[in-house]
């Protein structure tokens, strides 16, 4: 062949090198798959990506207290936290000076706000100081040290100007630290008194009830998902419908009928009583509690285990199980050797997804949960809308995040992500 | 039918499966051991219910199915012994060629050493000793072919069932395999019940075939008798290339017959079932058996007049294709031998052919 003798890189007809040829030819379809792409691409960019990269930048940034005390800050360095005593004069009198300008601005509130999650009572400190040092002139009226006193006594108090300190840095491991029971200081981190450590358990917790959840979803799916693929036509068209219904009723609906069912003057109960397996004073507790939300998630997660299944059994032809018993498999070694196996990529699959979709669940948790049954997401929309204190929220939010990626890494490690299909 | 020797038996055997239609309608069958048959039909003539049945996994709506002397219609599949290959194969995707072929042997309590030497000499049997490792889906058709034929016969069955298994094969792979799976089943004495609908590897492959239409056997008979002498015009027509001729029966007389074509000319042949004269009937006369050398008929035989429309070469035989007593497709070989006699199209000539190959059939 003369291509074998040629030399160099291989040429087109017209003499052209043949790999800028070819690329030539396909870069107008390429632009054109990436302008089909494009307004996709876009709004998942602006409305998804960046929304989530900010907050989640919120859970380290922390400049609100060099912004609003920069003068402050500068003289805190030269304070020894550790050694027990008062700052001097020149840091009570930068403080006023930055208070002053802070005031002015209305940004003083908002530092004692921040201020407050780490230590109760900064928030009314700084609000009532705020309106006296308002009167005071910088230039005129010092030395400020005991009159700052004056107006308000804690900022004679050496562990005040300790938080300050420990908190003036702009980006800050704080929220992470309170998002696992810890704190910062100026010792460096510790753990959280005893009676304010709840977040850990709530991981944890979030963690044991979805893998329940999952494990309920298995069981429950895995029969009815053999049976849509085995059933004639008619029947499984039927028995399908019945597994779509609750998706086309409102998830707020299916959890209230839950409370309708579960609570203790339920139907549940009632029946129970009067049929007499129950006494009147001994009410089953079923909700409002982890047991509640155990069932209400199932319930309403059940689909999202059905569907991967039964997609997966429908691929599974017959004449494996044919082909088994015509070796001499009876029914169960059949199934437990022959279907079994072939059916675990759909386990896989619906389990992965009933499992993130329950880690993150939030409003079933919130209507059955009580407060023995809610899950860590729960407490995320607590600080996102009552407390206000975003930072920490979006700390729960990240380490959610790095839990549920290191699950499926593992996922992956153990079962291999190829091992899972949704048809 | 029934008889002592006999090792599967279909007594009287029907099949519906909505209660209106049929299936299978009124199947007797019986097999000795050892023996290779194979059940040649159109879809839908209900060969593969008949094997399923068999098998265990259809139960017959009437009739008994014997084997070896017991009836089977309620023993379960996986106590029935019979191996089986199936036309996709279905060899378990999630195990390698060895667990699939051990697999017959763990679900019987098989010890493990026995079992490795059992799946050992299983692949040898095959020529695939050197695949135990793999799984199904990095071998070829052909081989995953020969593995399913293993995983039948690794437990020793007695009777093998394979359904259509070389309908994916390519042409030159499956004349292969044809071979190799008659000459397993004759080296092993398996009795082998075959389903196709290719009637070539039937007619190669077969000690006996039975011809199914309808959901009944049109013919049961070694495969010689079955080309040579089809018993009615079913067989005739899907078994080999065959040339139809209707008219109505003249005269009968033992063994020959008069036949008066629908354009009047008349011809000889042989009564099959045809009772008398004045039934309608279909001559059926095989393309290599027609003469148009006029030294080679009697000389009081009848002869038609044809013409010729086409010439087909073929290699080792000419194809011709003429009309006769208005049919147009009436088409003759012969082999492509030196004294050979090749005719263009337009001549007119005359064809004739012994009474014998000539058989009136039913209508």
């Amino acid at each position: 062949m003369s291509d074998a003798t040629q030399s160099g890189p291989m040429l087109a007809a017209d003499g052209t090198p043949l790999k800028k040829s070819l690329a030539r030819s396909l870069r107008r379809r390429k632009l054109r798959a990436l302008a089909l792409v494009a307004p996709l691409l876009l709004f998942v960019l602006l409305s998804f990506v960046i929304p989530i990269i900010s907050m989640l930048f919120r859970s380290v940034e922390n400049g609100i207290v060099s912004e609003t005390l920069p003068l402050t800050v500068v003289e805190l360095q030269h304070w020894d936290a550790e050694s027990g005593e008062l700052p001097d004069e020149a840091l009570y009198e930068a403080f006023v000076r930055d208070m002053v300008v802070a005031v002015d601005a209305k940004q003083h509130t908002r530092l004692g706000t921040r201020l407050n999650y780490e230590q109760t009572g900064m928030s009314s400190m700084f609000r009532k100081s705020g309106r006296q040092i308002k009167r005071i002139d910088p230039e005129a009226d010092g030395p400020f040290k005991d009159k700052l006193i004056e107006i308000h006594e804690g900022w004679g108090d050496v562990d005040t100007w300790r938080v300050i300190k420990t908190h003036a840095v702009p980006i800050t491991n704080g929220y992470f630290l309170n998002a696992v029971d810890m704190q910062r200081t100026p010792e460096g981190a510790q753990a959280q008194p005893e009676d304010k450590r709840i977040l850990i358990k709530l991981f944890g917790r979030t963690l044991f009830m979805s893998l329940i959840i999952t494990g309920s979803c298995i069981l429950l799916a895995y029969p009815v998902s053999y049976l849509l693929a085995n059933l004639p036509m008619r029947a499984s068209n039927m028995l399908m419908i019945l597994v779509l219904l609750p998706f086309w009723t409102s998830l707020l609906v299916r959890t209230s009928a839950w409370k309708v069912m579960l609570q203790q003057q339920g139907v549940i109960n009632e029946t129970l009583v009067w049929l007499g397996f129950v006494a009147d004073d001994a009410r089953l507790v079923i909700i409002n509690n982890q047991f509640g939300t155990i069932i209400a998630m199932t319930h309403i997660l059940l689909p999202f285990m059905i569907l991967p299944m039964y997609s997966v059994m429908q691929t599974i032809p017959p004449y494996y199980t044919r082909a088994a018993k015509s070796m001499g498999a009876t029914n169960w070694t059949t199934f437990w050797r022959i279907y079994f196996p072939q059916s675990i990529p759909g386990i896989g699959a619906g389990s992965i997804l009933v499992f993130i979709l329950a880690i993150g669940y939030y409003i079933t948790p919130e209507i059955v949960g009580g407060t023995k049954g809610v899950f860590i997401s729960n407490r995320i929309a607590y600080h996102i809308s009552s407390s206000l204190n975003w930072g920490l929220a979006a700390a729960l939010g990240t380490i959610l995040l790095a839990v549920v990626l290191l699950l499926y890494w593992c996922y992956d490690k153990i079962v291999g992500i190829d091992n899972v299909k949704l048809g | 039918m029934s008889n002592d020797a006999a090792f599967v038996e279909f007594q009287h055997v029907q099949k519906s499966y909505d209660g209106e239609i049929l299936v299978v309608k009124d199947l007797n069958l019986s097999m000795p051991k050892g023996e290779f048959l194979t059940m040649l039909g159109p879809s839908g003539s209900g060969k593969t219910t008949c094997l399923m049945m068999l098998a265990g996994f259809e139960t017959a709506t009437h009739g008994e199915i014997m084997l070896d002397g017991r009836p089977i219609n309620n023993i379960p599949p996986h106590k029935r012994g019979i191996g089986m290959v199936f036309q996709n194969y279905a060899l378990f995707p999630h195990m390698t060629v060895a667990e699939n072929l051990s697999f017959p042997l763990e679900v019987r309590n098989i010890g493990k050493d026995t079992r490795e030497e059992k799946v050992r000499r299983a692949l040898d049997m095959v020529q695939m000793g050197a695949f135990g490792s793999r799984r199904p889906a990095q071998l070829s058709g052909g081989q995953q072919q020969r593995i399913a034929l293993a995983r039948a016969l690794v437990f020793e069955p007695e009777l093998v069932l394979m359904d259509e298994p070389l309908g994916a094969l390519d042409k030159q792979l499956r004349e292969h395999m044809q071979f190799e799976i008659t000459r397993l089943a004759h080296e092993l004495g398996i009795t082998t019940v075959y389903v196709t609908h290719d009637q070539t590897e039937a007619l190669t492959m077969s000690d006996r075939v039975a011809v199914f239409d309808d959901g009944r056997i049109q013919q049961l008979a070694p495969p010689d008798l079955l080309y040579e002498e089809p018993e009615n015009s079913f067989v005739a027509q899907f078994i080999g290339e065959n040339n139809t001729l209707e008219g109505v029966i003249k005269s009968i007389n033992g063994d020959e017959c008069v036949v008066a074509l629908d354009d009047g000319s008349e011809i000889d042949a042989k009564p099959v079932n045809v009772h008398a004269a004045g039934d309608r009937t279909k001559v059926s006369i095989r393309p290599e058996r027609v003469e148009f050398n006029k030294d080679r008929l009697h000389a009081d035989a009848h002869t038609l007049k044809a013409t010729v429309k086409e010439f087909i070469y073929m290699g080792d035989v000419f194809r011709f294709r003429l009309s006769v007593a208005g049919n147009d497709d009436f088409i003759i070989k012969t082999r492509n031998a030196p004294d050979a006699i090749k005719l263009s199209p337009g001549q007119e000539v005359e064809i004739g052919w012994l009474v014998r190959d000539c058989r009136a059939l039913d209508a």
